[in-house]
């Protein structure tokens, strides 16, 4: 079933883990949801693309951490604020997301879901597959696929 | 066929896997039985081979197989009977009935049926094949099962005469046993066809008693204990790690068990993924043949060094670029019986491989004595296919053009065979091979064969390092790749490390090593300059480097994890793993951080004993073009400064503006003569050979073709330019090829010819920054006025420090230095100018009144020209050839100090 939102756009109804990036705020479905965690040591890899914040120990498994910020482009998060980390399944591996804060699970209505607004930051636009429309604000369905490759939203 | 239970399916399985041994086996028999048709044990082994398929498919109801095995059994039964003899035709129709069997097999696992090829055909030709000698065939029983239980149902069973020639040699003859069956009764009465008590004969016994004391194991459940074994390492580092930070007898016991365990137990699953190479090569020997036969040739296979162990994952990648390497040689390398024996060569064309392990590596050599690579065809076709232009592969060295066909699109095969002739081929091979770490080589004598050679380090996951330190963050370099450990006491720079052109060396047993900070490479934060320096002298492939780090740590076990995909394309990591305090660490790709760096390619080896400088100029390997004029035999020209080598024929030269030229692309092209500038008046000097050799130089937008008598050579040498003073425009002469060769002066040589040269040359001065340095006042205003007016910006120093100053300020394109340059004359200039933002700022010298003498030592100490500081016009003149853009070029480093 995971592949089968992996390759269409998102119909069905699902669960979300979702989390937030500045206001911006994003959802993953659960079954690519690997885990969630505290903000860890950071090992840096010097000469690496901005947006890598470094690797991370995850009981053995050593995970590429992507700044969500510095990927969507936005300004840096406050000194103080650490980030969490949301490990999202790929095709090549888990790779960890820093966010900003982790929002609960949510249940989605396949009648909520719409394609992007058009007004939509161009950065974030890249990244994600469509949104829900929720009562006060919108649900952003990120692609983690399109969001680990660095290829895709580069900054020109 | 019903659905299958799960018993059956694995039954089925277990034939298959067996089978597939079977037939490979079949493979390499049939062909060594096709050179020993006498070898009556090998004959045998073949025959119970296909007697052992053909009854587990009538067991299992694949009657397909079993109908063609059946005919192939028939004829194999006739050869040990010997009413027939072996023909190589024979040969490949039972090869053929192999790959048939395969197909049939493929079949099998895929769908769990035969499939729809029924093999009529070949059935047919088998069964001709078997009647040729009028002999009727009887039928067999297809229900003789091989290794598996004979207590299962018999499906579809067929009670037939069983011959007796099947069961000679099937059963062991014992009247308990079944005479019946001996009689061709052919009732089946469930008798255990073999047991593993009763050999029948030497090989057999051999054979099963191998089989006993080894098991399939699946790769998966290896690759698994591999991984567990990993982990198991990581944590043993913690542990061990743990353990020195507590002062516990028990647990340091305990924990040194644990290590000697550990390392058993990780070198033991290693060396369950090793197989020998062999297991690749057995499968040669019949394509050998298959392609022999079909290209007409002989070509003898010879395997040494089969059973050199190599990973699984090396193994699998190695396969197939093996194969097209083998592929190659037959059909390309290895000529015809004709062409070999017109050749004064053997009929038989040899073809051997030879793998062995040598310093780590795995070396793998796949020689012929073929005819070769035609290099002047290989860089035709590589022109052809618009790899490269033509005046590029003119340049290129033999061993250089060997290169050219590792690159896509590259074929030289005039016909396309569908065996390796697609240009697919070799440029596949060495993606495949240094995608495992490998590097592969060819080497060629025309006439004589050629070889490929494949060196493959043994890179397993888990691999012993060194823990470093550099800004601030920590850093793993593989052992394999560590020469030396070197620390600096005393001050970190000026004592021991030196500069040359630019480059940090460091003098390490009388030769130089270049050096690069690692922290510079990673853009991290230097730490303090302490007072030692740390330095790992490393290797990566045949060039050697010294890292500076800050701090060496120790050596470790470490398990290697790959990077991401995000972050692969580093050439700096060479992975990541899990120190003992269980943070990421990341592992330094040795070649990735010399080529990052530059200290590749930027200095080699020198062992010149002489200390009379301390900053001695390192003689950078160049590229020169040879050729000869007039009587000068042998000259030589840096190749860099080349644009093209042309040929025009005589009749195209014509006369214009006082001198030769020759319609050319569109434009004029001016014409030198050589000879006429370094022999002057000379005898024969006007006349030209036919057609016309001409060396073509590039200045900005204007070209001048320099008329030689012929292009002898590219050479590529460290070349020490001794001066000459004297001679027009010959720079000096140093040995090339170890033969005598002259220099040529290439600025003097175009000035001398073309006066418009200096014009063109001030149409671009009002671009140039010229910096004067001359304490004078007077003269320096003198020197700048002159400047203006030629249209320069000028800009003024009146010592070394302002001098400096300037040219850290802006750009500058040529320096004009009084050799008296206060405070210490301006060789202090030239030395502060060794960085390599200005390392190629031409420097004109200015001296009172010029003399040979000081003219020569001032060009032996490495300014580009000398001039008397009043004859302005001089001044100018040089200073318009130093901005141009080939006198910029600093061509042929001197050796300072030295004049002769």
């Amino acid at each position: 079933m995971a592949t089968d939102l992996k390759s269409e756009p998102v119909k069905a109804s699902g669960q979300f883990s979702t989390f937030f990036v500045a206001d911006m705020f994003f959802g993953v479905n659960v079954l690519n949801v690997q885990e969630v965690l505290r903000s860890q040591q950071m090992t840096a890899v010097p000469q690496a693309p901005d947006v890598i914040e470094g690797l991370i120990n995850l009981r053995g498994q050593i995970v590429t951490a992507i700044d969500m910020r510095r990927r969507l482009r936005m300004p840096q998060r406050a000194g103080d604020h650490a980030p969490m980390n949301m490990v999202v399944r790929t095709v090549d591996g888990a790779v960890s997301l820093l966010v900003d804060e982790i929002g609960d699970v949510l249940d989605m209505d396949a009648a909520t879901y719409e394609r992007p607004p058009e007004n939509l930051d161009s950065a974030a636009k890249e990244l994600i597959r469509g949104v829900y429309k929720l009562q006060d604000r919108l649900l952003l369905v990120l692609d983690e696929e399109r969001t680990v490759d660095l290829a895709i939203g580069r900054a020109d | 066929m019903e659905n299958t239970s799960a018993e059956d399916q694995e039954t089925i399985r277990e034939f298959l896997i067996e089978s597939h041994e079977n037939l490979s086996r079949l493979d390499q028999d049939l062909v060594e039985l096709e050179k020993r048709p006498q070898d009556v044990a090998l004959l045998g082994n073949i025959f119970r081979t296909i007697h052992t398929i053909k009854g587990a498919c009538g067991f299992l109801a694949f009657s397909t197989l079993e109908s063609i095995t059946h005919q192939a059994e028939s004829l194999l039964s006739q050869l040990r009977e010997g009413k027939r003899d072996l023909t190589p035709s024979l040969v490949s129709l039972i090869l053929e009935t192999v790959d048939a069997t395969r197909k049939v097999l493929a079949s099998i696992e895929a769908s769990g049926m035969e499939g729809p090829l029924a093999f009529g055909e070949l059935t047919e030709r088998l069964r001709a094949a078997a009647d040729q000698n009028g002999e009727t065939e009887n039928q067999r029983v297809p229900t003789t099962p091989g290794q598996t239980d004979v207590s299962g149902p018999i499906a579809k069973a067929q009670t037939d005469q069983i011959s007796p020639a099947v069961l000679e040699n099937k059963l062991p003859l014992k009247a308990n046993q079944g005479g019946d069956m001996s009689k061709g009764s052919g009732s089946w009465d469930g008798v255990e066809r073999r047991s593993p008590s009763e050999p029948r004969d030497e090989d057999a016994e051999r054979h099963s008693a191998a089989a006993d004391s080894n098991i399939r194991v699946g790769v998966g459940l290896l690759d698994k204990l591999m991984d567990l074994v990993g982990e198991l390492v990581l944590t043993r580092n913690q542990i061990l790690q743990f353990n020195t930070e507590r002062e516990d007898p028990a647990l340091n016991a305990t924990s040194q068990r644990l290590n000697l365990i550990t390392t058993e137990l990780q070198e033991g699953v290693m060396k369950t993924r090793m197989q020998p190479i062999g297991v690749v090569w057995n499968k040669l020997p019949r394509v050998v043949r298959d392609m022999a036969i079909a290209l007409g040739k002989g070509v003898q296979l010879t395997m040494d060094g089969a059973d050199t162990e190599l990973d699984r994952t090396i193994i699998e990648a190695i396969k197939d670029p093996l194969m097209h390497l083998v592929r190659n040689s037959c059909d390309h390398g290895i000529e015809t019986p004709e062409v070999r024996m017109r050749a004064g060569k053997p009929a038989q064309g040899t073809l051997s491989l030879r793998a062995y392990h040598e310093g780590g590596q795995v070396n793998i050599e796949i020689a012929d004595d073929g005819a070769g690579i035609d290099v002047a065809r290989v860089k035709q076709k590589a022109v052809e296919n618009g790899l490269l232009r033509l005046e590029q592969a003119e340049k290129l060295s033999d061993r250089e053009a060997l290169g050219l066909i590792f690159l896509p699109g590259f074929s030289t095969a005039q016909t396309v065979t569908n065996l390796s002739g697609r240009g697919v081929g070799m440029d596949v091979v060495k993606s495949h091979i240094e995608k495992i770490g490998g590097v592969v080589d060819v080497f060629s004598r025309p006439g004589e064969g050629a070889t490929v050679k494949i060196r493959i380090p043994l890179t397993l996951a888990i691999i012993p390092g060194l823990v470093i330190t550099s800004g601030g963050e920590r850093f793993v370099i593989p052992q394999v790749s560590l020469l030396e450990l070197i620390r600096l006491e005393g001050d970190s720079s000026g004592k021991h490390i030196e500069y040359v052109h630019g480059t940090p060396v460091y003098r390490r047993r009388g030769s130089l090593l270049p050096i690069t900070y690692l922290n510079q490479v990673l853009g991290l934060k230097s730490t303090d300059r302490a007072e030692a320096v740390s330095m790992v002298v490393l290797q990566a492939e045949d060039r050697q480097f010294g890292l500076v780090v800050d701090g060496i740590n120790d050596t470790q076990e470490i398990v290697v994890k790959p990077l991401g995909k995000q972050l692969k394309g580093l050439t700096l990591y060479a992975g990541a793993t899990i120190m003992g305090d269980g943070r990421v660490a990341l592992i330094l790709d040795v070649l990735g951080i010399g080529q990052r760096s530059g200290v590749f390619g930027e200095l080699r080896e020198q062992s010149r004993g002489s200390d009379k400088q301390k900053a001695q100029p390192v003689i950078e390997q160049q590229r020169l073009l040879l050729f000869r004029s007039g009587s000068f035999e042998r000259l030589a020209v840096p190749l860099s400064l080349v644009a093209r080598l042309e040929e025009f024929p005589r009749s195209a030269i014509e006369h214009a503006s006082g001198g030769r030229v020759v319609q050319y692309r569109d434009r004029i092209l001016p014409l030198v003569s050589l000879r006429s500038v370094l022999e002057p008046g000379a005898p024969g000097n006007d006349e030209m050979t036919d057609p016309v050799q001409v060396v073509v130089f590039n200045d900005g937008d204007h070209s001048v073709g320099m008329v030689v008598d012929q292009i002898l050579d590219v050479a590529e040498e460290a070349v020490t330019v001794r001066q000459r003073s004297g001679r027009k425009g010959l720079l000096g002469s140093a040995v090339v090829g170890k033969r005598v060769t002259d220099f040529l002066d290439l600025n003097e040589i175009i000035h001398a010819s073309e006066s418009n040269w200096i014009q063109r040359a001030d149409a671009n001065a009002t671009l140039k920054t010229i910096l004067v340095a001359e304490s004078s006042a007077f003269s320096r205003g003198m020197i700048r006025s002159g400047l203006d007016m030629a249209g320069y910006v000028v800009l003024e120093a009146s010592n070394l420090d302002e001098a400096i100053h300037r040219l850290e300020q802006q750009p500058v394109d040529v320096v004009v230095a009084a050799l008296d340059l206060p405070p210490n004359g301006s060789a202090a200039l030239l030395v502060a100018m060794h960085r390599p933002e200005w390392a190629k700022i031409p420097v004109l010298a200015l001296v009172a009144s010029i003399d040979e003498v000081q003219a020569s030592a001032a060009l032996s100490a490495g300014f580009q020209d000398c001039q008397a500081k009043f004859d302005g016009v001089l001044v100018l003149e040089s200073v318009a050839r130093l901005a141009s853009p080939i006198g910029a070029i600093k061509a042929i480093p001197a050796l300072a100090g030295e004049v002769s």
